[in-house]
């Protein structure tokens, strides 16, 4: 064997641990992990020249792709060992804040999978998949207290991109250029972001002292020029906007419009819908709140909902009741247009409607209740060595801070140690106003046992970090790779292996 | 109780009063209670598996057809045992590896997608995916304009109508200009007057190829036209096996590549997820939008693979980041690294054969049958048959054949073309018949 594979050099040497060379590493010359049907003369038409005849030579490629060279056996080996060295939400607890990590129902992964569905051609007519969507989109309006909704946003902040252009159309078609979005100092990044594309100065308001934004503080950043303001709500401490109806007032007797951005919106389920608390219009996270894969990255969905006088700005086309069926809407002359081609993350939208259907309205409440009932008891059964951020019953997530950490242990180095014990770390350093935030989101999906388990890790780790701190400061131990050098990689970026 | 929620009320009781709570009720006191929903939500009643999977088989509807339909989405031969691979749960109950050290498969993953993209579209760099391939050519354009300082595109008439749409919702705040070039009669873009449109002033050029048509556009001359100057060329596409055979962005001295990357194992899916695809060279890398995996070496030394090169992005420079993409299409890039390993180099140059040939074949046939485009094509084609293309799809679909794509009033082809589409999955007895029938109506 001439190749060389680095420092393990000898596949399948080390157990279940060793080095899985990169599929360029293991293309041998000549193998094939295909089966093609033959081309053959067959397509020949006899008086009209040959149709394999050559591309003219200035269409031409004129070096192949480089791609490797592998059987199928080789193939499906390679892609089984780099599962080995993923943690998802099937291997345990994966309280990662703000991204609601709950179990995927596999019922969802069948059905996206049905040949009626993965097959269909996005261009041939397709009465099921219409219903499925319109379905989809009534479902969730009244989940979240809606009057309409769009299912083409590919994910959250696809969804907040298209919530901010619906905003500015609103206000563009009253003839008022309204310059401003004004952001909680605990918003995700992507809010910012979002409101930049659409050409909107951003400014912060800051939260006050419990942890929520004020009215007062609302009402004195609060001018004509503002369009908008985007809430998370719950927000990203975890605590509910409790004064959210008296903000919805001041922010619409000021003509401007009250977003959510609707990433927590698994505490809400069945117990409070943001339409009713003055929300105009919302994005939802269907690979959060409604049990849709992450796909170790996406693809998610992101379908935003709004009330009566934003519904004529919709992106086209819309997906409409018609008598006792469905239809595509393409006449929206006041739309926004299209934010992406088709009609929306179809497969996402296919789960998303069997999870809604098979929890029913009792089930989807009990989701949030258990959800909320976990966090409160990580809280309850932590804040003692963790110091939580605000000392008040806690949403569907909890943030807790380093501060009381012994000997400087930081919050990475807890992660990274976390991860020593068989789980995947929460979210870390975010919200930025938290000193070292440890962000945890248990889900419903998880049951005390496993919270137990959870429990003992971080309170093992809490003492490990006052008599053996260099344990934790050197971990992870026992993962397959330690500690990742991420400050090399950004030195000299190394983005593609060699030819 | 319900299945995917374990609490029993024994497991309830106990968490409240490690809490100090009475009742769930309790938990709910910061939402103050007007704001409260005091009734069940609307939704349908709760159904069983069997029940469930009865109504789901009866939207989804029978198996698809034999499929000519193309114009963004293709029917192709996708191997077996990329699905099974999929379905390892290590993989796609995973999110975005932030902890590099329990996510090495998906970022090796992603790395080899980088790699094979970049290779395949013969580009520098490829980033970790979009959300499709009409949001990759609008991100391209933001891109182009980020690095030129300049707001002005000018954009071939080939391009898909609904990544034109997108590319006009995505730039309508920002200034942009879209100025046209249109295509001449053979279905291909002017070069010569694409050339006149192109300035000191222009921010990116926008083609694609092969174009809505399904005509290959000659664009070795558009990297020449723009060589030099400020401008980037943004090559989009649709059907990236078309690379197989034909010239990619690369050699054609494109400065982005941005298009759609479905048909690389991934299900038509009634259009979605897809996969957008966006590559660019070495010297523009810190502008790009998305998230990249490098190469860097674990604290023993060993290699590993992390998320690189963030503070471009939205979580660290929030408004001033290169886009708001955060969660992209991971799961269908894996699919697409899944893909590009099985078919391989030499598959690559067959299915991009085979797509050549069959489309050929029926060419030939149907130019008996009403007026072909005449510019070389790669898998699809619009044609205008003699009959009312509505009566011609119709006929088609009574047979069990979905027969193109309708592309009424779209120039310069109008009110009665299709865009047919051939690929590796269609045998020579569906091509006959699909002949046949047209001849019939």
């Amino acid at each position: 064997m001439s190749k060389s594979y680095g420092p393990c050099d000898v596949p399948g040497a080390r157990g279940i641990a060793l080095c899985e060379p990169t599929l360029f590493e293991r293309s041998t010359p000549g193998r094939m992990g295909c089966s093609l049907p033959e081309s053959g003369s067959g397509f020949r038409v006899p008086g009209s020249g040959d149709p394999q005849s050559a591309l003219p030579p200035e269409l031409r490629r004129t070096s192949p792709a480089g791609w490797p060279e592998l059987s199928e056996v080789e193939v499906v080996r390679h892609f089984v060992r780099l599962s080995q060295y993923n943690y998802g939400v099937d291997s345990g607890l994966y309280p990662l804040g703000s991204c609601t990590m709950k179990y995927n129902p596999k019922l969802g992964e069948d059905a996206a999978r049905l040949p009626g569905f993965g097959g269909a051609h996005p261009a041939a007519p397709h009465a099921g998949l219409l219903r499925l969507i319109g379905e989809l989109s009534r479902d969730l309006a009244e989940i979240a207290g809606m009057d309409a909704v769009t299912c083409q946003p590919a994910a959250g902040a696809h969804g907040e991109l298209t919530g901010m252009l619906l905003v500015r159309a609103y206000h563009e078609a009253r003839g008022d250029n309204r310059t401003t979005v004004l952001i909680p100092d605990t918003a995700h990044g992507t809010n910012p972001a979002s409101a930049a594309i659409c050409n909107y100065q951003v400014r912060a308001i800051a939260s006050g002292p419990d942890g929520i934004l004020t009215p007062e503080a609302v009402a004195a950043a609060m001018d004509e020029s503002v369009a908008a303001i985007m809430i998370t709500n719950p927000n990203t401490l975890g605590l509910f906007e409790t004064h959210i109806e008296q903000i919805a007032k001041i922010v619409h007797d000021k003509g401007a419009l009250l977003y959510m951005d609707g990433a927590n919106l698994n505490a809400l389920l069945g117990v409070a819908r943001p339409g009713d608390f003055g929300v105009d219009l919302l994005h939802f996270n269907l690979h959060k709140t409604f049990a849709t894969p992450h796909g170790g990255g996406g693809p998610g969905s992101g379908p935003v909902g709004v009330k009566k006088h934003l519904a004529p700005f919709l992106p086209a086309p819309l997906v409409v009741a018609d008598g006792a069926g469905w239809r595509l809407d393409e006449d929206r002359p006041q739309s926004i247009g299209r934010v992406r081609s088709w009609f929306g993350n179809v497969g996402m939208l296919v789960r998303a409607w069997t999870f809604i259907r098979e929890l029913g309205p009792a089930g989807l409440r009990q989701a949030s209740e258990m959800a909320v009932l976990n966090a409160n008891y990580l809280r309850a059964r932590l804040q003692d060595l963790y110091a939580v951020a605000y000392d008040r019953p806690c949403m569907h997530e909890i943030v807790f801070s380093d501060k009381n950490l012994p000997n400087g242990v930081t919050t990475m180095e807890l992660a990274k140690r976390l991860i020593d014990y068989g789980f995947h770390p929460p979210t870390v350093y975010f919200p930025l106003v938290v000193h070292g935030a440890i962000m945890v989101e248990p889900t419903e999906s998880f049951e005390p046992e496993a919270l137990e388990g959870f429990i003992a890790a971080m309170r093992a780790i809490y003492a490990e970090a006052a008599d053996n701190p260099d344990l934790v400061k050197h971990a992870p131990h026992n993962s397959f790779v330690k500690k990742v050098d991420e400050v090399a990689a950004a030195r000299k970026p190394r983005l593609t292996a060699d030819m | 109780m319900n299945r995917y929620i374990p609490h029993t009320p024994d497991d309830v009781s106990r968490l409240l009063a490690a809490i100090g709570a009475k009742s769930v009720e309790d938990l709910f006191a910061s939402v103050p209670a007007p704001l409260r929903l005091a009734r069940e939500l609307d939704v349908p009643a709760p159904l069983d598996e069997t029940a469930l999977l009865k109504q789901l088989g009866a939207l989804a509807g029978p198996a698809p057809r034999v499929c000519f339909g193309g114009g963004g989405a293709y029917w192709h031969y996708i191997p077996a045992a990329i699905d099974h691979l999929l379905r390892r749960s290590e993989i796609y109950t995973a999110y975005t590896p932030y902890q590099p050290e329990i996510a090495q498969g998906t970022l090796q993953t992603i790395f080899e997608f980088q790699t094979m993209i970049a290779r395949l579209l013969a580009m520098e760099v490829a980033n970790a995916s979009m959300y499709d391939g009409a949001t990759a050519v609008a991100e391209a354009a933001l891109m182009a304009a980020r690095l030129t300082k300049k707001n002005k595109f000018v954009v071939s008439a080939g391009l898909h109508p609904q990544y034109l749409a997108t590319l006009r919702t995505y730039t309508k705040w920002t200034g942009a200009v879209l100025t046209p070039a249109p295509l001449a009669a053979d279905g291909r873009t002017d070069i010569a007057l694409l050339a006149e449109l192109v300035d000191g002033e222009t921010a990116g050029v926008i083609v694609q190829s092969p174009n809505y048509l399904g005509a290959l556009e000659d664009t070795r001359r558009v990297g020449e036209i723009v060589k030099g100057k400020p401008a980037r060329f943004i090559h989009a596409f649709t059907e990236p096996l078309a690379f197989g055979a034909i010239v990619p962005p690369g050699e054609a001295g494109a400065h982005i590549a941005a298009g759609e990357g479905q048909s690389l194992g991934i299900p038509l899916s009634f259009g979605g997820p897809g996969l957008g695809l966006f590559a660019v060279t070495q010297k523009d890398m810190r502008a790009m939008p998305g998230r990249l995996v490098g190469e860097t070496v674990d604290a023993e030394g060993k290699r590993a693979f992390c998320l690189t090169l963030s503070t471009r992005e939205q979580h660290i420079r929030r408004e001033k980041a290169t886009s708001n993409i955060c969660t992209n299409h991971g799961l269908m890039a894996t699919a697409a690294t899944m893909y590009m390993a099985l078919i391989g180099r030499e598959g690559l140059r067959r299915v991009a054969e085979l797509n050549r040939t069959k489309a050929e074949y029926l060419k030939s046939k149907l130019a008996a049958c009403g007026e072909v485009l005449p510019a070389p094509t790669f898998n699809e084609f619009g044609w205008t048959p003699k009959r009312p293309a509505a009566r011609v799809l119709a006929a088609l679909a009574d047979a069990g054949i979905f027969g193109g794509v309708a592309l009424a009033g779209f120039a310069p082809i109008v009110d009665n073309a299709i865009l047919t589409c051939v690929t590796e999955m269609v045998t020579r007895e569906e091509i006959d018949r699909y002949v046949e029938i047209v001849r019939s109506v």
